[in-house]
């Protein structure tokens, strides 16, 4: 692997975008608006009436980090499944740059540093929104950004590892439908895991996303202590590493047969 | 100079490729010089297109022994993809861009700046005779505009070698003919091209030297002509019949001809003169539908050496 190659692999990534670009920033604009227009507004209103949230912070302040995280997830897993699987077996981009000096590795690092790419420019748009909604409350929130390309990756690289053995795109239908909807609705996304019953909480601890929002949440609302931070960065990387280095061996066992 | 001259382009010794408990490629010798034009020529799934992927250096050899520009495909292979030249038995274009962004793009892969790539992509686009459509998108051209624009990618880093896997399977036989045709010119301009093809006119049209490849095994080598002259005849006489051809036509006919082959619809008399031959049948008041004299091909040799015809009738 090399940094020089793997950027010409991203360098497809970024033509390819050009196609696309105007639907998806429209996508990451309207996306946060009406999430926040309607949880941290509408919802908010009255979970704020109700005076339960933690510490007493107003609900919008709560949930928009939360969003925030679920998103760089969201956009982390969508970016590694359909494309992955389509430059293998659909568009065989894969198979072109494999004609060339890129290698394996090349193209793994390539993709994900797109995949890195998609999260920091939608998560930079969400910050933005929140920030014109006032859900801001640390200057430490700058640092969300790239907490999110983390959490992105954690989930990108995996998904990819995952995409790179199947045959067909029906397969990550489960991975959503049991992986990524209910950790979004339970990840401490919306309320307290502490709200959960004791087994699930566990299980929710479990989960990158939970340390995802509970480290976006720390910045923005500045509450954020150095143990636990360290302690998310570290779990988030062990998911990002690990998901990367996986997809180095699934890759490699799909391609150079 | 003169060793280095002799030193072969690819070199394989013993190769093999095995998956699981197939094994595709069994033990292959050959060599490809500078300036040649070589062919493996066999049906589906006699190994060509496993070979193929071993030299592009994106299939690692289960055994034996294999350089390609001297160099190691496994150790060294983005050093020689560098060098190489690759048209893919299925398109890897991406249709959403035009013919020109697809040379550009590629171009990068090889780390060329866009200044170089735009009057590089501009002249192989004009060699591959798509400058009408340079601008428009990849998706709506033929079959045989794809594997031209397929060909002036591969050939945008200045290849020393070019692997074309069958380069013109499944186009059309004026499309074939233009594709042939711009092959034909960068050989002349002293292209190194290595093909794999289950057609025999693509083998005879095309290659210098050839090794005919049966289920993972080299069954002859040499050229075209050589083939033919040493596992056929000159001639060959065909009688076709509507259904199978009686078993006794094999008798009725000896003398006739060197070789019979009985096939499932027609009769194969392997011959240094059709006409006298094709005289003598009608002097044996056999009556096939039609009696067809023609040259010995490609596929007689396969025929012989393999029982098989190359293309499954």
């Amino acid at each position: 692997m090399s940094y020089a190659l793997a950027l010409r692999s991203y360098e497809f990534w970024l033509a390819f975008y050009k196609r696309t670009w105007r639907g998806s920033l429209a996508t990451s604009i309207v996306n946060p608006v009406f999430y926040l227009g309607a949880l941290g507004v509408g919802l908010g209103t009255l979970v704020n009436r109700a005076g339960t949230t933690p510490g007493g912070v107003d609900y919008l302040a709560f949930v928009a980090p939360g969003v925030l995280a679920a998103t760089a997830m969201q956009v982390g897993t969508t970016e590694a499944s359909w494309p992955v699987l389509g430059s293998i077996r659909w568009t065989r981009v894969y198979y072109a740059m494999l004609a060339t000096p890129l290698g394996i590795g090349d193209i793994v690092v390539g993709h994900q540093l797109w995949m890195a790419t998609r999260v920091a420019t939608s998560s930079a748009v969400y910050l933005a929104v929140i920030a014109a909604f006032g859900g801001i409350q640390s200057p430490l929130a700058v640092l969300a950004l790239p907490a999110c390309v983390l959490i992105g990756v954690a989930f990108a690289g995996p998904m990819a590892a995952y995409a790179a053995t199947r045959e067909r795109d029906g397969a990550f239908v489960p991975v959503m439908r049991f992986g990524i909807v209910p950790m979004f609705l339970f990840s401490g996304t919306f309320f307290p895991i502490s709200r959960l019953p004791v087994v699930l909480e566990w299980v929710a601890r479990a989960t990158p996303l939970w340390h995802g929002v509970d480290l976006c949440r720390g910045l923005t609302l500045g509450t954020i202590t150095w143990s636990s931070a360290v302690v998310h960065v570290a779990y988030l990387l062990v998911w990002a590493v690990g998901g990367v280095a996986l997809a180095f061996s699934t890759y490699r066992r799909r391609l150079l047969k | 100079m003169g060793e280095s001259q002799q030193l072969p382009l690819v070199r394989a010794r013993g190769l093999e490729k095995r998956f699981d408990d197939l094994v595709a490629v069994d033990g292959i010798d050959f060599d490809v010089q500078k300036g040649e034009a070589f062919g493996f020529l066999g049906p589906n799934g006699a190994g060509k297109s496993s070979t193929m992927r071993m030299i592009g250096c994106v299939s690692p050899p289960s055994g034996g022994e294999l350089r390609v520009l001297g160099l190691d495909p496994v150790k060294d292979g983005a050093q020689i993809r560098a060098r190489l030249g690759v048209v893919p038995q299925d398109d890897t274009l991406d249709f959403e861009l035009t013919v020109r962004e697809n040379v550009i793009i590629y171009g990068r892969y090889f780390g060329m700046s866009r200044k170089e790539l735009r009057a590089r992509a501009d002249r192989l686009i004009e060699f591959v005779q798509l400058e009408d459509r340079a601008d428009s998108r990849v998706e709506p051209l033929s079959g045989g505009m794809k594997r031209r624009l397929t060909i002036a990618r591969s050939l945008i880093n200045d290849p020393e070698v070019l692997l074309l896997d069958e380069p013109t399977t499944g186009l059309d036989p004026q499309a074939r003919h233009v594709v042939w045709d711009r092959l034909h010119s960068l050989k002349h301009a002293g292209a190194t091209l290595l093909l794999t093809t289950h057609y025999m006119d693509e083998a005879e049209q095309l290659c210098d030297r050839l090794v005919v490849m049966d289920k993972g095994k080299i069954a002859a080598e040499g050229s075209p002509v050589e083939l033919i002259r040493q596992y056929s005849t000159r001639e060959v006489v065909e009688l076709r019949f509507p259904t199978e051809p009686p078993a006794e036509i094999a008798t009725s006919v000896d003398g006739l001809a060197r070789r019979v082959e009985m096939l499932s619809n027609r009769v194969l008399l392997y011959t240094d003169d059709g006409d006298r031959t094709a005289d003598g049948i009608h002097g044996r008041g056999l009556a096939p539908q039609s009696v067809l004299v023609r040259r010995s091909t490609l596929e007689d040799v396969f025929l012989h050496l393999t029982g098989r015809t190359l293309v499954d009738e």
